[in-house]
């Protein structure tokens, strides 16, 4: 398998009023072809601002890549001219957003909207652009395509008019897909159908997903590796399998005993105590030291370098150095 | 469709009815007859003028012959200038008051327009500032004194356009200028700022997500929804760019409506005050009722007709 993606040392700054916040602090990751990566954290973790710089969306000022290479299919994406980077924005790169309701053009048709990148990126007849258009309908499951074409976004439910967000991002087949929170916005049987949904595309097509999310349900459904952040800095990273059942850091143990479970009787969620530090000033040492329940004094001063537990496996916590083994088994703390 | 518009049309005629009830009052509640000024004529010609305009009549019966004409659109002939019939004044007038209003109207729009898109994209840059400052000047300025000033520096000292009058298209730049510029700053501040809104929305990153120039995105994505205010405010405008042409035309010393208008109130020529507003308060009305259309065809949710959105 090829890399298609491959982010090194990814920085991201945002100036405000207050100050510089430095949203990305080095976030480093990689994708293969047909895999689907999700990038786990709480809100203002970075992991937006993450998928945004990839397709170079970043609203700049105030904010900047100030670090750090995205290479996409062995090429630098972060110093491509703007006219440049147009061509791999929804022709390689294509984006799904959160909201159904705001990500469609309220006085545009569907039909307009959905062939408008054809249009853009392929020389092609209004004709042709209508039959893939109806096809790509078929395929994210629209019922009856041609007369849906001449609607606008209001006639259209919200799982349908998700369905119309997908398909607009897939109708120039792109290779890597950003799924920013794609379920966030919908009730949860629309969240199981869009789910099926990704899965039936990826087979068809092929193509890789990043899939940003703080629903570790979704997660658990469709990922095959999962990336964690906290406050902008991926903690750790493995295969589902790795996160879900051997989770190493304790910001990832804290978040996997926070989602409620039905199989436990419990009276109260277990949330994770503190709040994420002030990214004006980030700290030197671990970020989660504030909040973790194992910190010592060299979390603090110094941040760990990541270990490696397996081929797949990266974890950069103080509690995997030797010299702290005797803290080493920590997993399933809730129990 | 149909059914709303028959709808609209019923409560046009309705509001012109109470236009013209509040107008007779009104003209007949100021002291003072169209016949003051002739001094020199004995009583019993006097009585004749008043007999032969029906002026010794009771109002209420001056009324409904008003009404009268108003539905059969005979406005009699003008007291003032008995050559000529309300019908007359208002042929000759209005061609060139209309043409006065609706260059200013297109000077205003497209130029308010395009200033406020190009501020909102360079939000907080020199052109932003330098737009927005010719703006609020725009709005603080009276349009009369600035028909003034223009005249005083373009006609007056530089001498390179004429100061009064309506023969050649150098004659209508002054006036159209100091016409469109208040209105031409209202719809720059807002296009500007609701741009500015448009610009944020979800649907405007997502067309960039698609790889769309920059140019589709503007005038393709945002434009149409940033419209949407502007479009509600030009129904006020057109009042305001319309009694505007009352005074400018009297500036400016141009054969429109307007001027009959003004002078037909100082000479208490009840016919041409009566045909004049009649007039002006349908164009204004039907005006309005066209900017109600427009907004429905600018945003699809917008349904004029309760059928059409079941």
């Amino acid at each position: 398998m090829e890399k298609i993606l491959e982010v090194k040392d990814l920085e991201v700054t945002f100036k405000t009023y207050g100050g510089e916040v430095k949203a990305v602090r080095g976030v480093d990751f990689h994708l293969m072809k047909g895999e689907t990566l999700a990038i786990v954290g709480e809100s203002g973790c970075g992991k937006s601002v993450t998928s945004n710089s990839i397709m170079r969306l970043i609203p700049s000022p105030p904010g900047k890549i100030a670090n750090g290479s995205i290479v996409y299919k062995g090429r630098d994406i972060t110093n491509l001219s703007d006219k440049e980077m147009r061509k791999i924005r929804g022709v390689d790169i294509s984006m799904i957003f959160q909201d159904p309701m705001t990500a469609l053009n309220p006085t545009l048709t569907i039909g307009d909207q959905l062939t408008e990148g054809l249009k853009q990126h392929q020389n092609i007849t209004s004709g042709e652009a209508k039959k893939q258009a109806l096809e790509m309908m078929k395929l994210v499951g629209i019922p009856n395509p041609d007369e849906r074409l001449k609607q606008y976004p209001h006639q259209f439910s919200g799982g349908m008019r998700q369905r119309m967000v997908i398909a607009m991002a897939l109708i120039c087949d792109p290779d890597l897909l950003i799924a920013d929170e794609p379920t966030t916005a919908l009730d949860v049987t629309i969240q199981a159908q869009i789910l099926d949904l990704f899965g039936k595309i990826q087979e068809r097509t092929g193509v890789s997903i990043i899939l940003i999310t703080h629903d570790l349900g979704v997660v658990a459904k469709i990922a095959d590796r999962i990336a964690v952040m906290y406050a902008g800095k991926i903690i750790e990273v493995g295969s589902k399998r790795e996160i879900f059942y051997d989770p190493k850091h304790p910001y990832t143990q804290g978040l996997l005993n926070s989602v409620p479970r039905l199989d436990i009787e419990e009276d109260n969620l277990i949330p994770i105590d503190g709040t994420p530090p002030d990214l004006f000033s980030p700290p030197q040492g671990c970020p989660f030291t504030a909040r973790c329940p194992f910190a010592m004094e060299v979390c603090d001063k110094v941040y760990p370098a990541p270990s490696k537990l397996s081929s797949t496996h990266k974890v950069g916590c103080w509690l995997q150095d030797e010299r702290a083994k005797h803290v080493s088994n920590i997993a399933g703390a809730r129990q | 469709m149909l059914g709303y518009i028959l709808k609209r049309f019923v409560i046009m005629v309705v509001t012109i009815l109470i236009i013209v009830t509040l107008t007779f009052i009104l003209m007949h509640a100021i002291p003072g007859s169209p016949f003051n000024e002739e001094r020199g004529t004995s009583e019993a010609v006097q009585a004749n003028l008043q007999a032969h305009y029906h002026l010794d009549e009771p109002l209420y019966v001056q009324y409904l012959l008003y009404l009268k004409s108003i539905v059969t659109f005979d406005f009699g002939p003008s007291i003032k200038q008995p050559t000529s019939t309300v019908n007359d004044l208002l042929g000759r007038g209005f061609p060139i008051s209309l043409e006065l209003g609706l260059v200013s109207v297109i000077v205003a729009v497209i130029s308010g327009i395009l200033l406020g898109i190009i501020a909102a994209l360079r939000h907080n840059g020199l052109i932003d500032y330098f737009a927005m400052t010719i703006a609020v000047l725009g709005i603080s300025i009276p349009n009369f004194i600035l028909a003034t000033q223009l005249i005083q520096t373009f006609a007056v000292q530089l001498k390179i356009l004429p100061a009064a009058t309506w023969s050649s298209p150098q004659h209508m730049v002054l006036p159209v200028l100091a016409l469109a510029t208040g209105p031409m700053a209202i719809i720059a501040r807002l296009t500007r700022s609701s741009m500015l809104e448009v610009l944020t929305q979800d649907y405007i990153k997502m067309a960039r997500a698609k790889g769309l120039s920059p140019y589709k995105i503007v005038f393709k994505h945002a434009l149409k929804n940033a419209l949407m205010p502007v479009v509600t405010i030009l129904g006020t405008l057109l009042a305001g760019i319309l009694t505007g042409t009352f005074v400018l035309e009297k500036i400016f010393a141009i054969p429109g409506m307007g001027k009959y208008f003004v002078e037909s109130i100082n000479n208490r020529d009840y016919p041409v005050i009566m045909g004049t507003t009649v007039f002006y308060s349908a164009f204004l009305i039907i005006m309005l009722f066209l900017v109600d259309i427009a907004y429905g065809l600018l945003d699809p949710r917008i349904k004029l007709h309760k059928k059409e959105a079941e």
